[in-house]
This record gives structure tokens, sequence and C-alpha cells, in this order.
């Protein structure tokens, strides 16, 4: 034994720890970027920063990025993540990354060199890929200005809360957050952001200068605001993007309160490939963190007990819990994603005649691309949809159930049965569908004849209602808009019903 | 490549500002839960921090999302028992047996959910002294000055590398090399002209060439010579220290602790002494608290004993009074201290004593204190000492008398002592 370890080591196996160290962690990066190339990881460049647990804690506050603009929201995530910490309830992640170029990842220093290992070839290699590969992220974020517009989002903020007083900032961002999930739009392709981005500027210069001129021209008071109602049309086709909407037609907001309605929206809408995506992405990152450590251990790169402790973390990261699990909240999106990846490359690799009949396309392909692929042009609803075999549904046990409001039971739909495979797979994927799991309210009116009121509509989804939590956004939408503002419900058989109103003195 | 960087040493305060802005616009609510809690509180446990709850519908952040009802579909995974078709009553109390995927959990009602978490000892302290303030407290001229503070005085030629001023430096480097060098530099700009007009010249002066190469070469050899920096140009950034003016307090805690004082009544004065001593140590640095207590007869005692010793025995309030007149004199010069006197009893004294005491506090407490505060914890009638004090808070602004009844007393009494009073006039007999 002792003789095999020394030849193993002469030929170069790297220190197992359990502590680490810059030189140790650069030697073990530039195994996993080789080991990644093999395997054609089209990366950004890295750049990865070892924290402390309560820089963590700072991250996780200001939504996972490096810097975001002051507010006290964030202020309450790190007191409630803080606490969480403290007693105990919650570990925190052992990485966090972020879409930008340079790829940033976060390390923490508690990890043994094996996580610090796991960690990057999981977030440097595997969501780093995925960033700068998925159709998804390449269409609306721009990974190589987002740090530069989160400072430049920073200093406006800040510069806002010098000339108007923090109240007044705050009041603005509180409901620009209320709405901050309808500020993208869904079913439009944006144009080129960073293009847009530049336009926008020179836009806001413009608009600025405008103002101030403006000003001079104050004498005449009504002026501008009829100017604004002629503007304000009746929008012919609903509008989805409510923060769009607002940013472009409220009547009343000065151009500073666009501005920030604006950073409001930018930030909504780079994260929104990531809710969109994370089965996939983080399938991605375990099916290559998987792959290319035990790579190096078939290398002999590394050694038994850090591929021990390296399968321990994985496997629970990996793990599912069943539905009547005390550990279970929902379908673990690591488990999922990393078993329907494995499962692809099983697909093409060996596959079977129940894999001919369900995957036609993949089956017997070359695994490589055919993962490639599967990353570069999926989300997730349509990820399921194309590559849920029955294998992974019968190692899942998955089991469908039709909770119907009306009814005092809830019914199995379907199961992991020959008849149920396609119905599974058809409602997960729905599942993952955000159009379903985000209420669909549009703007539908403004009446722009008479007392400039906005009108929402909301189209239930299967009959589901909106939750009372609707007035108190309706209270936000108001302060914005800045007049009357009402929400309506369009029902299946076409009645339509006022579900809020704010100011509230006509209904209540 | 990857490109690693240490992080570790930056600040770790990024937080810090949002957790400002979230404890600022919570703070109605929060200081609300401090003041609750004070009350509850052992009196030990002033000193650590404190944990604060809101509700959570107050701190919640609404979005749309949807409300329970309707026709939902979930998968679930880890099926052991059912087949397709099979029924599932739903439990008694809502969530079905699939459980409602986007339905938060505060939707349910308005819940009694609290967001809990803790305050340091300093943010505690900080809200609970909110706007509280030493009375008529003045800067009287410290003549032992201790502190100094450093300050900015000038450049020298003179000092250690890490105070060189690098760009004065410099600019003292660029201005002697042009004193030094200019003239040359004019001269040498002169003969490369003629030089070059010279060489022009279809048959050139050897000569002359030849001495004017030289001076080209001396010149430049002299310019060469100027130093890019030299000893006297270098600037040291100069510090010099001077004494910080400041005020001096002493604060005097006058208690009864005669056999009429029962446990709880003492248990709410040291309460109340306690808030007093952590506000001064917050307030001022530079605080020297002298603790009188007495029965029938005054004693000057340490903290420990103050608080927690057992006395019994009559009551004689004078005695204390008279100490404390003494040991004013004797040690606290009021040119130089700003003398601060509180008082708690149960209102107990011997008859006969009560015409004393504010005779004392007339003619020579008063005149020297900056702020006169009795309390008088209890839930019977009030008695002489009470009729004689309130003749004399009638007298005297600076004089100050509360009545606490409960425990729940003491801090609204305690604030309102204290509250920070803009027209609160200065001690008036100066």
């Amino acid at each position: 034994m002792p003789l095999d370890e020394i030849k193993r080591s002469a030929s170069g196996m790297l220190s197992d720890g359990p502590d680490w160290n810059f030189e140790l962690l650069a030697e073990y990066e530039r195994e996993i970027d080789r080991v990644a190339k093999i395997y054609k990881l089209d990366t950004y460049p890295n750049q990865i920063e070892i924290i402390t647990a309560e820089q963590m804690m700072d991250a996780y506050a200001s939504i996972g990025m490096p810097l975001n603009y002051s507010h006290w929201s964030f202020g309450k995530k790190f007191i409630s993540t803080e606490q969480g910490y403290r007693r105990g309830q919650m570990g925190l992640a052992y990485e966090i990354v972020i879409n930008s170029e340079p790829c940033i990842s976060y390390l923490m220093e508690e990890n043994t060199i094996t996580m610090q290992a796991l960690v990057m070839a999981h977030a440097c290699y595997g969501h780093n890929s995925f960033f700068k590969g998925n159709y998804l992220f390449q269409t609306w974020t721009d990974a190589s200005s987002i740090i530069d517009y989160l400072v430049f989002a920073k200093k406006y903020v800040a510069e806002c809360e010098e000339k108007y007083g923090v109240a007044a900032v705050e009041d603005v961002l509180d409901s620009c957050h209320a709405l901050m999930n309808y500020g993208v739009d869904r079913y439009k392709r944006p144009a080129k952001i960073s293009i847009n981005d530049e336009i926008a500027r020179q836009n806001e210069r413009a608009k600025y200068l405008q103002s101030q001129v403006n000003d001079l021209w104050r004498t005449l008071p009504k002026s501008k605001k009829t100017e604004k109602i002629d503007e304000a049309r009746f929008p012919s086709e609903p509008q989805e993007n409510l923060l769009y909407f607002i940013e472009k037609r409220a009547p009343l907001l000065e151009s500073w309160q666009r501005e920030l309605v604006r950073i409001v929206r930018k930030v909504s809408q780079y994260f929104y490939p990531q809710k969109q995506t994370q089965v996939m992405n983080e399938g991605w990152a375990c099916f290559w963190h998987y792959h290319i450590l035990n790579h190096l251990y078939d290398e002999g790169k590394v050694s038994d007990s850090f591929i021990m402790e390296f399968l321990h973390s994985h496997t629970s990261v990996v793990a599912q819990p069943d539905y009547n699990s005390p550990y279970y909240s929902g379908i673990n999106p690591y488990a999922l994603g990393f078993a329907i990846f494995m499962d692809i490359k099983r697909i093409c690799t060996a596959p079977t005649p129940e894999d001919y009949e369900f995957l036609p396309d993949v089956a017997g392909k070359d695994w490589l691309e055919t993962v490639h692929f599967a990353m570069h042009n999926f989300k997730d609803e349509s990820f399921i949809s194309q590559f849920l075999s029955p294998k992974v549904m019968r190692d899942f046990k998955l089991f469908a159930i039709n909770d119907d409001a009306n009814k005092d039971y809830v019914e199995v739909s379907a199961i992991h049965n020959e008849s149920g495979y396609r119905k599974i797979r058809e409602k997960l994927s729905a599942q993952y569908n955000l159009s379903n799991l985000e209420p669909n309210i549009q703007v539908y009116n403004v009446d722009i004849k008479g007392d400039r009121s906005l009108t929402l509509r909301y189209v239930p989804h299967n009959g589901i209602p909106l939750a009372n939590s609707r007035h108190e956004v309706l209270k936000h939408l108001h302060r914005l808009w800045g007049f009357d503002v009402k929400l309506e419900q369009l029902d299946d058989d076409g009645n339509v019903a006022t579900i809020g109103r704010c100011p509230t003195e006509h209904s209540e | 490549m990857a490109h690693f960087i240490d992080r570790r040493l930056n600040s770790k305060g990024k937080s810090t500002v949002n957790r400002q802005r979230f404890l600022r616009r919570y703070k109605q609510q929060i200081k609300r839960s401090v003041s609750d809690a004070v009350g509850q509180r052992s009196v030990t446990d002033l000193e650590t921090g404190e944990s604060i709850s809101i509700p959570n519908r107050d701190v919640s952040e609404p979005i749309f999302h949807t409300g329970r009802g309707g026709v939902r579909d979930m998968v679930h995974p880890g099926n052991d028992q059912f087949n397709q078709g099979d029924r599932i009553p739903r439990p008694e109390g809502g969530e079905g047996g699939g459980g409602s995927g986007t339905g938060d959990a505060s939707d349910s009602g308005e819940g009694e959910d609290q967001f809990s978490f803790q305050i340091s000892k300093d943010e505690y302290l900080e809200l609970l002294f909110d706007d509280l303030a030493l009375p008529n407290l003045k800067k009287t001229q410290h003549n032992k000055v201790i502190q100094y503070e450093t300050f900015r005085a000038g450049f020298q030629t003179d000092g250690v590398p890490a105070n060189l001023d690098i760009v004065r430096s410099l600019k003292g480097s660029v201005a002697r090399r042009i004193a030094l060098s200019a003239s040359k530099k004019r001269r040498l700009a002169e003969c490369e002209i003629e030089l070059a007009e010279l060489l022009c010249e279809p048959v050139p002066d050897t000569l002359k060439v030849n001495a004017l190469q030289a001076e080209i070469e001396e010149l430049k050899a002299k310019i060469k010579r100027v130093p890019f920096i030299d000893t006297f140009d270098l600037r040291f950034k100069n510090y010099d220290k001077r004494p910080i003016p400041t005020s001096k307090a002493v604060m005097f805690c006058l208690m009864d602790v005669s056999g009429s004082m029962d446990q709880a009544t003492k248990d709410m004065a040291k309460r109340f002494y306690i808030l007093l001593y952590l506000f001064l140590t917050r307030n001022y640095k530079d605080v020297d608290v002298v603790y009188i207590r007495h029965h029938t007869q005054a004693k000057e005692v340490d903290e420990q004993e103050f608080f927690y010793s057992q006395e019994t025995g009559g009551t004689i309030v004078s005695s204390a009074l008279k100490m404390m007149h003494e040991i004013v004199s004797q040690r606290y010069d009021t040119g130089e201290w700003n003398v601060y006197a509180a008082q708690a009893s149960d209102g107990d004294n011997w008859a006969d004593d009560s015409p004393t005491c504010s005779k004392i506090l007339r003619e020579q407490l008063l005149p020297l204190t900056r702020y006169y505060a009795y309390i008088e914890i209890t839930q019977r009638q009030h008695q002489s000492l009470w009729r004689e004090y309130e003749m004399v808070a009638n007298e005297y602004s600076h004089f100050a008398m509360k009545h606490i009844q409960e425990e729940k007393d003491i801090f609204p009494i305690f604030r309102e002592l204290f509250k920070k009073e803009v027209e609160r006039k200065t001690a008036g007999e100066e």
C-alpha cells in the first residue's frame, strides 16, 4: 500500500487537504479547467473570490449581487438570514455565482479543499458555461455590463436620495418592488440590451436637460400635464409589462422617478432567465461537477478520500425527499436536473427500446453534443417536456395530484406507469411554466378622456383567485400612477368583476 | 484562467446601511418593543442586546400572487401507494393533500406572525435613550486635560516616510528642476538652432561647430545633473496635538435603604438607577458617579454595595443630603463639574426631618446642582417629604419630582425626566 501511494502521488496527485491555500486552489482550478476543455465547456473568464460567512450573508441580502442600491428590504433580508444562520436553522450556500463577465464566484472560506474543488467545478464551470451558452441568458442578460449597470444604479439611487430625500426614493422603490415581477416583456424578445442601454442613457441625459428646460417654463403650469395626457393613450393592446408601462406612461412621475422604475425593471429583467432555468441550470452544474471530478479521480489526480468526501456532498445535494418525508418541500431542482441530464447521457450511450419510443431524437446520439444542445436551447418548461424520460419518472416515482377547491377530495390524476408518462411529463412541465406560476395581470385600459384611471385585468388560470395582498399592491400602483387604479377579473364565462380598487372610497 | 481574490479582509459591513435603513423604517415599532421589554427584563440584564418582534404584516412586501382555490395540478415524487384515480380526502383545515404550490403562508388571514430579530446592546441603548439628554450640562473647561486630539498642522521638511506627502514633494521637485534647468534649457535650445543653422551652411565653420557641440554636451550634462528628486523637495505632513475641551459631570445617586423600603421598592429604585447609569455612561464619557445610601445615617458606598446589600433601620433623609453637600464641597468644584443628583425613596421620613431636607436643598444643594430629580416609589399616600419637596419644586425649575407606582412606570418617567428640552432654561442662579 505505501508503495502504491508513493507511485500515485509521484504521478501528480493533488493534496486532499482538508485545508486549502491559494496555491492549491489554483492547482485544482488548472486541472478542472483542463478537464472542462475536454468536455467542451465554453465559459466566461472566472473571477473567484474567497469570502467569510458574514460576507456571504451580505451577498444573500443584496440578492446575490456584489453590489446593489440601498433599500430597507435588503436590510430585512440580511437580518432574517443572519437570524436563521445564528440559530442554526439554515446553513449558507457553499457558493454564489454571478452571471457576469468575468463570471464572479464566491467561495466560503470554511469549505475544505474538496468542497472548494466541487464548488469550482460546479459554479465556475457548470453555471458559468450555462450563463454563457443558454439562449435565455443570451437573449435577456448582458453579462459584460451588469456590474457596470449596478454601479450606475447604486450611484443614481444615492444621488436621488441626496436630492429628494431617502423617504421619497424609498416610496418609489417600495412601489416598484411590489410590481417587480411585472417588469418583463414575457412574450417579446428584447432588443440587444447593451445597445438599448446605450440609447437609454443618452435619452436619459437628453430628458434631464429637457426637464431643466421645463423648469424654466414652469410659469405655464398646465401645459406639461396636458401634453402627458395626450401621450397616455388607451393602450391598443393589453400591456403585460406594468413597470415599463408606468415608466413610459405614468402621468405624474418626475424623470428621476422614471429612472428608478427603470432600474428596478432592469434588475428584474436580469433575473428573469434564472427563474425559468433553475432545474436546468442546477442540473447542468451538478452534471459537470460530477463528471469533472470523477474524471480527475480516474486520472489519479485526486485521492480516494477526496472522492469519498465529494460523493458524500454530491449525494446530499441531489437527494430528493419523498412527498411524505418531513424534509419534503417540493421537487429539488438539483435532483431533477441532474437526473435528467444523467439520463440523457444514458439514453445516448445505452438506449432501450422504450427510449427509442419516447425520445427518438436523443436515443443513440453523441451524448456530449446532445447535452450541450439541451443546455443551449431550452428552459425548464421545454426541457422537461422534451427530455423527461419514463426512467426518470420511475426513479422519482412521480405522481400527479389534481386539486380542485370545489371538491372535498384531491385526485391522483396520473402515476408513473405506461398510461401516465405523458400526462406527468406535461403536468410537470406546466409546473415550471412561469406564466402559470405568476398571475396573469395586464394593463387593460386608461381612461384618457375621463379621470385618467388605470384598469388592470386579471385573467385567472384554472379559476385560481388572486390573494388578498392585491389590495396592498394596488396602493403601490396607485402611488406610481397618481390617479385611480382598478383591478378587474375576467372569468371563464366572460364576466368582468372589479376585485380591487385604490383609492377604495367608491367600493367600500 | 481563473483569477483568485481574497475578499476576507474586506469590510463585512456591506449590509450595515440596509440594516440601518430597516431599523429606521421600523423605529416606531422597534421602540415600542424596546419599551415593552425594559419592564420585563431583570435588572442585570440591561447590558445585553434585545430581541425585537414586529408583526409580520408590518414588514411584508406585498406582491401579486395567487390565493387559495381553483384547480391546481401538482407533481410529487415518491409514490408509494397511489394509483391513477385514487381519491384522497382533504385534511381538515385547508391545505389540500397536494399542498398549495404558490400560496404563501401569509395569505391565510392576518396571522400573528412575528418578524423577530436581535439588536445589539448599542442599538438597544440608542433606542432606549433616544432623544434624552442630561439637562443643563455646561461645557466647563477641564483644567487637567487628559484627552488630546491629533490634527493636521501644515507641512514640514522632516519626518517619517509614512507621513510623506507625495504630491507636495513632487511639486517641489518639479519646481526645483524648472528653476535649476530652465536657463540652461533655453541656452541649449538656442545652441541647437545655431548649430543646425551652421550645419546648413555650404561650408560649416568647424571651429564654431565644435565649440557649439561642446557647449551642448556640457549643457546637457548640467541639466542631467539636476536630480529628479532631492532631499529638500521632500515634504512631510505635520501633525500636532491639542487638548479637547470636555465637560465633566458628576452624578449623585441617593437612595433610602431603610426598613420601610421593601424589596420590591428597592428593585424599582435599582432599575431606575441602572437606567440612569447606562444613560450617563452612554452620553458622557467623563461622568463620575457617587452612590450615597442612607437610613438614619448616610454612607458613601460603591456600586455593588449600593445596589445589592441589605440594610434596615429608620429614615433620616437629611443625612444623605448633608453628606452629598460635604462631598461636593470637598471633591467637586462646581466651576469644573456639572453636578446632578437623583434621589429615590418611598417617601417615608422622620416627620421633623422633612423641613430640614428642603432647607438643605434650598440653601446648599440646589445652587450647586444643575438638576435634581426626586422619585418617590410608593403606592401609599404621600407624606411630609413629598409635600416639602413640592414647595421646592415650585420655586426651582431644575428640581423635578416624580411618582412611581408600578414597575411599568419606571421607563416612561425616566424618559420624562430626561427628555431633551430645548426650552429648558439653564440653571439660572449663576
